[in-house]
């Protein structure tokens, strides 16, 4: 039983880390005042553009003789992947901020787009690669799990905390940054009062342009290595047609659930993450699979109707979150 | 003329245009270092669009502005900052889910952490410098209206202006935090401090201020010392030509019970009571003003009573003595169609003209029609009627407008208003509810709207007046009912009482003073 708990928190927290980073760089983006919808086509970018980016310079060091380093194959799909998301974004940001387009529809066109970007190139790869793409032992080391010296061999919590990839202690870094970022930093404070209330922040002397920008690319980008953690790590360095679906939107949805609170996002993430992987370690005789698949989106429309329920100032959504800025606007 | 250096403010030819409108028409205005000036104009003669290119958010066409005897350009509100203006908004410009001290910081450059202990203390003696009462931790959603104004007004000292700008400061208060914010106005005036006040309020002109200058239809009519005018001098200038700024008040025998309401009581949206067992009667051939400092209860009374918000107890009784028969309802709960299905016509003229009285896409035949076109019989509605209904409107109510056909949200505030009014009035309301009637009007479309609620009381109709003009409370209606914090803290007759009576009603709720004439 204790095995199993514990085995089913390590598959929780490795199938949350993407949700955290897509919900991560949403309630950036969010905190801005952008409601982006995108998270999902974003991710896909992010997926398909750090398996390329591995796989090309695999392929580039091995054609001139050398071996691929583990550490740097992961480098380049990190920026590549943090790349490609805060393209996304900055695509969503020149539409909504400078030419002030609806925010849901862009952010849904957004979400499309990624999708086909993704998989037509994953597909595209592949063909070309003779069949499917897939990066070589030595980058798929380079997202196993860590050994760290004395906290990986402690007993029981050096399985349960000190045994992830990388990525794992990625996310968790940035939700405590964001965290001290909102609640400590002057920026984070000026970011809140453009997500809040854009006109007040405006007459204070704030560039409302450049942080709406700033936020919204930068949270794309974090979205981007949550995908690329899935086609890394979720998929082993292969690529797997549609292996980010319905990830973006629960990463939304976490967002709500967290509160806009990074770091309540991290144990909201460990509970979705849990739910979503529960099947292969719970057991309920004759629930057949489908209804564990369901769990998550159960848990979605449950937080949705609590959400929406509770009556807070504080933990909500920015106040002008969906709503563009326009100064002369009365 | 003095010496420049004298001078705090100087703006000369001053020119702003918007599209074919002229805001601004060649004004000039001078601000003396150390003084109170007093910018008066009524609505729409262009004072706030004047101050607002002082605080950066327009920018002139023409004109030149001095600083200290230096010439400026003002391009953005920064720019303001850093020549040490700083203005006070009429509606204000505050994050509700940050507090009062990270709203006074908001926007200024310094190090990468906001020290939250050291900021609170440093806002703490700021205020307490001049006079004010406030706690810089408090979160700006939990403020009253005056708390907020006072973060405003601090905000701007904070970066260290020494020319402030108050956009109609009292509009919100009630007479007695006028009292204070005048005394901490003073205080700074003291403190070395040049404040210019925009404001229609003509008594409060002459008890603050040492300058008055006037604007009128944006054009600059001229200056005064304040020590060697009068009301009616003021009146005059601004509005062109004397006025008789008496409201009458028809002296009538009031008629029966119309609408009696028995221990309302409402939630707001955050759970609190909005209104709390609010009992009181209108009668026919009556005013009842209601009074009270926003955000009272005054929208929930007149949205529950017009059948549009829920409650959680409490009645409201209908009676009307009609030739065909006596109608006794109880309306509560019931939806505006229902309340117009039992016979009662029930006209309500909301705060939010444009958002809750009008479509400001439609025009006026379409405005007029959706009172009516539910009695339409057959497929196809009946434009005919509406139409000249709109067209009597016009004419009757002096509106300003190309024709019925122009969509109402390009007309002006107080043709809006007669819209709406005119409207309400058509459908022969034996109870007619109207909130802020004269918000954002000029003086001439104010008296024609308390001119018509006049005629309405002749009429017979129980008349409903929320207000904020205590004033005009106090000259038009029969009986005033002052709410405090969703409570009615008492129905008195406004000949007996004074205005600082009803000040004191407005924030404490005394007992006693309810009137049994429920």
């Amino acid at each position: 039983m204790a095995s199993t708990l514990s085995s089913l928190f390590v598959a929780a927290v490795l199938a949350g880390t993407p949700l955290l980073l897509g919900a991560l760089g949403e309630i950036l983006t969010e905190k801005s005042g952008n409601m982006n919808l995108g998270v999902e086509g974003m991710m896909f970018m992010g997926a398909i553009t750090g398996l390329a980016g591995s796989y090309y310079y695999e392929q580039a060091v091995t054609k001139s003789g050398g071996a691929p380093s583990g550490i740097l194959s992961a480098v380049i799909a990190l920026l590549v992947s943090f790349l490609a998301g805060a393209f996304g974004a900055l695509i969503y940001s020149f539409l909504t901020i400078s030419l002030r387009a609806n925010q849901n529809v862009t952010g849904l066109t957004l979400t499309i787009f990624g999708t086909g970007f993704g998989n037509f190139f994953g597909e595209y790869i592949g063909l070309k690669a003779g069949g499917y793409v897939a990066v070589s032992g030595t980058t798929k080391a380079a997202f196993s799990s860590l050994r760290i010296p004395v906290l990986s061999d402690i007993p029981v919590l050096g399985k349960l905390l000190f045994q992830y990839n990388w990525l794992v202690y990625f996310a968790i870094i940035i939700a405590i940054l964001m965290t001290w970022f909102f609640n400590k930093s002057r920026t984070g404070l000026n970011l809140r009062a453009v997500g809040e209330d854009p006109a007040t922040a405006d007459a204070a002397g704030i560039n409302i342009a450049r942080y709406k920008y700033t936020a919204t690319i930068v949270g794309g980008g974090i979205c981007g290595i949550g995908g690329m953690y899935m086609s890394m790590v979720t998929t082993s360095g292969v690529w797997v047609h549609g292996c980010v679906t319905g990830y973006g939107w629960l990463a939304v949805a976490l967002v709500i659930f967290a509160t806009w609170s990074p770091a309540k996002g991290v144990f909201v993430a460990l509970v979705f993450g849990g739910l979503t992987i529960m099947r292969m370690y719970v057991n309920i005789p004759g629930l057949p699979a489908q209804i564990y698949d369901m769990f998550p989106y159960v848990a979605t429309i449950i937080v949705l109707i609590v959400t929406s329920m509770r009556q807070s100032k504080e933990h909500a959504q920015p106040k002008s979150c969906g709503r563009n800025y326009f100064r002369e606007e009365r | 003329m003095g010496e420049t250096r004298d001078y705090a403010v100087k703006m000369h030819h001053v020119t702003k245009t918007f599209g074919k409108v002229v805001a601004n028409k060649d004004v000039d205005l001078e601000l003396k270092n150390g003084e109170i000036l007093a910018l008066l104009g009524e609505n729409g003669s262009g004072k706030t669009t004047l101050m607002n290119m002082l605080s950066g958010i327009y920018f002139p066409d023409y004109g030149d502005i001095h600083i200290h005897g230096i010439p400026v350009t003002i391009r953005s509100p920064k720019d303001a900052f850093d020549l040490g203006i700083g203005m006070i908004h009429q509606h204000f410009k505050l994050v509700d889910v940050l507090t009062a001290a990270e709203n006074i910081v908001l926007g200024l450059d310094g190090k990468t952490t906001v020290n939250r202990k050291e900021l609170n203390k440093k806002v703490a003696e700021l205020a307490s410098r001049y006079g004010f009462e406030i706690d810089p931790s408090k979160k700006v959603y939990n403020m009253a209206v005056s708390e907020k104004q006072t973060v405003e007004i601090l905000k701007v000292l904070y970066r260290g202006a020494d020319i402030l700008i108050l956009d109609e400061p009292t509009a919100v208060l009630t007479p007695q935090e006028t009292e204070k914010l005048f005394a901490v106005l003073r205080n700074m005036k003291a403190d070395g401090k040049s404040i210019i006040i925009i404001t229609h309020k003509l008594h409060e002109v002459l008890s603050i201020s040492d300058r008055v200058a006037i604007l009128r239809k944006g054009e600059y009519i001229g200056v005064v010392e304040t020590s060697e005018t009068n009301q009616d001098q003021l009146t005059e200038m601004m509005v062109g030509r004397p006025i008789s700024l008496e409201i009458e008040r028809p002296q009538l025998e009031r008629g029966e019970k119309r609408l009696k309401v028995v221990d309302l009581t409402c939630l707001n949206g955050d759970g609190i009571k909005a209104l709390d067992n609010v009992s009181f009667s209108a009668y026919s051939g009556e005013i009842l003003g209601v009074a009270g400092i926003a955000g009272s209860g005054q929208k929930e009374l007149c949205e529950v009573i017009a059948g549009l918000y829920p409650t959680i107890g409490g009645a409201v009784l209908y009676t009307d003595e009609r030739e065909d028969g006596p109608v006794k309802e109880s309306i509560l709960g019931l939806t505006p169609d229902q309340i117009v299905e039992k016979g009662i016509s029930m006209a309500f003229v909301p705060e939010d003209r444009l958002g809750m009285g009008l479509v400001a896409d439609m025009d006026m035949t379409d405005n007029v029609m959706l009172r009516s076109y539910k009695n339409n019989k057959g497929l196809f509605v009946d434009r005919k009627t509406p139409k000249k209904v709109a067209e009597q409107l016009i004419e009757e109510m002096e509106i300003v407008t190309p024709g019925v056909d122009t969509p109402v949200g390009r007309m002006s505030g107080g043709n809006v208003q007669k819209v709406l009014l005119g409207r309400e009035i058509a459908l022969s309301p034996s109870v007619l509810i109207v909130a802020y009637p004269v918000r954002g009007l000029d003086i001439n479309s104010s008296y024609r709207i308390y001119d018509l609620l006049n005629e309405q009381k002749k009429k017979g109709v129980a008349v409903i007046f929320i207000g904020e003009d205590l004033d005009v409370l106090m000259e038009l209606s029969d009986r005033v009912m002052v709410l405090c914090g969703g409570r009615v803290s008492g129905i008195v007759d406004p000949r007996k009482v004074t205005k600082e009576d009803i000040g004191l009603m407005m924030i404490q709720v005394n007992e006693q003073k309810e009137e049994e004439d429920v």
